[in-house]
């Protein structure tokens, strides 16, 4: 017999080494935890959906050589100018101030080379974001920082924020030390102050108010450009009816993975539902009031791949929007940046010092981002060139719209908007009843009654 | 050169208003204009941006010249929720009262209410100067960050609740103080400001009897050791 008396080291499932954690750091600061990036469990997503695409019973467009359309038009409700998009990728909402004005500026040059669309964000349009993009969207969001109605009439559409999908029915948080003389001039606030974002309109306080609010937006700009509602993913089906009763152009619905420059932990991780299951809804809600096509659906919140694209597209969105994507595509998370004279500088070192490390980062809210995106220090923000950046994420881009019309022909669409839902099946049992299609190798939907 | 130009929403839609204000008012040049019956309409004179005297006559409805840039707009009658929202310059007048929300988020000019305004009334407020005859609601300017408001008459609730740097001055009764919302006493450049408000707003009270309302900045840092009022 052994000698050995070690004790059996097993791990409580209640308080495993992460509950602990957590517990020992909000005893110890007395706040709980703000940081960026989205969520970090693992939920039902498009992973778990796959494509039915053609073979004998369907027929299969040439891969390389006939043409897939993916031209994209947003806002054909009211508006007298729709957005003419080649692509049914948008690029998220994301703030100067948040993210550096160099990375507005990629932004920006990327989607014009794409023929798509960029957003501003919480603190308002800058003129370098305006000049690079042909296409921009202007957030009303409820700080109003920077928001004026010069702006307003130089936007291609008006995108009214009710909530994100990282924090829906709370503000964001923009802390001190990212807020220079600059950001600090556009909010209207003192330099290096926390600046807490309202997590509601000031104007108004519920759908009625929404519809009239809306109408004000628009005899402000005589109708021409179309009005996008955004809104965390939540009580989907509700919601996406009352925006299209306030009279949205565009429903913007963001699912529980979507990205944010900064807020509470519980939020990220504890509200909101996956985007695999709000889109379902969202698309239910148009139908059940009749506007499908007339309004359009935009979905957002954890997009990566063309594959996502192309199943959000099938489930019935017409356009994706993507955020932390385009970021990560920038250099977000990654362990080089790239200098004027193309040299890649390592700068593990400086992940180390904000105590994590490339792949791992969510310290967006710092304002110390070693690749020099989501900062306003001048040392960081000249490691992200707007020329380099551009060219990085019309690159992603590309790959993106390219698989998706690799897969709208393998199923044999000459549109990526003729995929539908009857090309998709499900890999788990969650994933069918949340998308409502039925797992693979049988007809089951669950929650249908169909099997 | 036109003196007076009058459109009557009775026979025009607050579309059509809205267009000539935004088009042909800017070849036209008339010294004013005249909107009757607005009779509770909404988003009328909407997004102004020329130097005109505007008289609306009788009540109206939401977001009354919203978002105005150089107009002279006067409301002869009771206004409905935000008044003037996200007003950049110029004058908007209510000679009556105003709903909630007025002067949300406006970030210049003048907006004076000869009446009461109700709840949140300067919310957001980001640099216009407000100018209340009456009484102020409750959560009256909530989060305001630059600007001043004016009270003659009462102030509701948690007044002032998460100030910034704006500034709030009540001549009657308080019945609360919001979260960093503070009373500070009043000094020579506060007397001159209320004074010279007052006079723009052609209001006859003393700037003495006003008390000063403004952030204790407690809320400005994430920090542990700070008392969170939430």
């Amino acid at each position: 017999m052994s000698s050995d008396k070690s004790i059996q080291r097993e791990e409580s499932a209640s308080f495993n080494e992460h509950s602990l954690s957590y517990i020992r750091q909000a005893a110890e600061y007395g706040l709980y935890e703000i940081r960026g990036m989205g969520a970090k469990r693992r939920v039902p997503s498009f992973d778990d959906l796959i494509f039915l695409s053609a073979s004998a019973s369907r027929y299969p467009l040439e891969g390389y050589r006939e043409k897939c359309e993916s031209k994209t038009v947003l806002g054909t409700r009211y508006a007298k100018q729709p957005i003419e998009l080649e692509i049914p990728i948008t690029i998220a909402g994301m703030s100067f101030g948040s993210l550096s004005a160099n990375v507005k500026e990629a932004l920006g040059q990327a989607a014009t080379q794409m023929g798509t669309s960029t957003t501003t964000g919480d603190g308002g349009m800058t003129p370098e974001e305006r000049e690079s993009s042909k296409t921009l969207v202007y957030q009303c969001l409820p700080s109003r920082y920077g928001f004026n109605p010069n702006d307003l009439r130089k936007a291609d559409a008006i995108e009214m924020v009710l909530g994100q999908g990282a924090k829906p029915g709370g503000g964001g948080m923009l802390l001190g030390q990212k807020v220079s003389p600059r950001v600090a001039q556009m909010r209207t606030l003192p330099e290096g102050i926390d600046q807490r974002s309202a997590c509601r309109h000031p104007d108004w306080t519920g759908p009625d108010d929404l519809k009239i609010k809306i109408e004000e937006l628009r005899e402000i700009t005589d109708w021409k450009i179309p009005v996008y509602v955004k809104m965390g993913a939540t009580r989907v089906r509700e919601d996406v009816k009352l925006a299209v009763k306030a009279g949205a152009d565009v429903v913007v619905i963001d699912g529980m993975q979507g990205g944010t420059a900064a807020t509470q932990q519980v939020f990220i991780e504890h509200t909101g539902i996956p985007t695999l299951a709000a889109l379902p809804l969202a698309v239910e809600a148009l139908s059940d009031m009749n506007v499908l096509g007339e309004v359009q659906l935009i979905i957002s919140g954890g997009i990566r791949t063309g594959a996502d694209v192309a199943k959000a597209l099938a489930l019935g969105a017409d356009a994706v929007s993507i955020g932390q994507g385009v970021l990560v595509a920038l250099g977000c998370n990654h362990h080089t940046y790239q200098r004027a004279d193309g040299e890649e500088v390592d700068v593990t070192a400086d992940y180390a010092k904000l105590g994590t490390a490339p792949g791992y980062c969510h310290h967006c809210h710092t304002g110390q981002c070693p690749v020099g995106i989501t900062t306003q220090d001048p040392e960081l923000e000249p490691r992200l060139i707007p020329e380099v950046g551009a060219k990085r994420l019309k690159n992603y881009l590309q790959v993106l719209n390219m698989e998706l019309t690799t897969l709208a022909r393998a199923c044999g669409k000459s549109n990526v908007h003729h995929l539908e839902k009857e090309d998709l099946a499900a890999l788990t049992v969650e994933a069918a009843a949340m998308a409502k299609v039925p797992l693979a190798g049988t007809s089951w939907i669950p929650g249908t009654g169909s099997v | 050169m036109v003196s007076l130009k009058q459109l009557d929403l009775t026979d025009l839609s607050v579309r059509q208003v809205n267009e000539y204000l935004h088009g042909e008012l800017l070849e036209e040049r008339p010294a004013r204009v005249e909107i009757l019956n607005p009779d509770g309409l909404h988003s009328i004179a909407a997004g102004l941006d020329t130097e005109v005297d505007i008289d609306i006559l009788g009540h109206a409805g939401y977001f009354i010249a919203g978002m105005n840039q150089r107009a002279r707009v006067t409301i002869h009658g009771n206004v409905g929720w935000s008044v003037a929202e996200n007003m950049m310059s110029g004058v908007v007048h209510v000679k009556g009262h105003a709903s909630e929300c007025a002067g949300a988020s406006g970030h210049g000019g003048l907006l004076v209410i000869e009446g009461d305004a109700s709840s949140r009334c300067g919310i957001s407020l980001k640099g216009t100067e407000i100018v209340v005859g009456g009484s102020v609601g409750h959560f009256s300017a909530f989060m305001a960050q630059a600007g001043t408001l004016v009270v003659c008459g009462d102030a509701g609730p948690n007044l002032g609740d998460s100030l910034y740097e704006a500034t709030i001055y009540v001549r009657g009764s308080i019945h609360s103080f919001g979260a960093d919302a503070r009373e500070e006493e009043m000094q020579v450049d506060d007397f001159e400001k209320v004074a010279e408000l007052l006079s723009r707003a052609e209001m006859n009270f003393d700037a003495r009897e006003f008390k000063r309302v403004s952030s204790a900045r407690s809320l400005y840092h994430w920090n542990a050791d700070a008392h969170q009022e939430y």
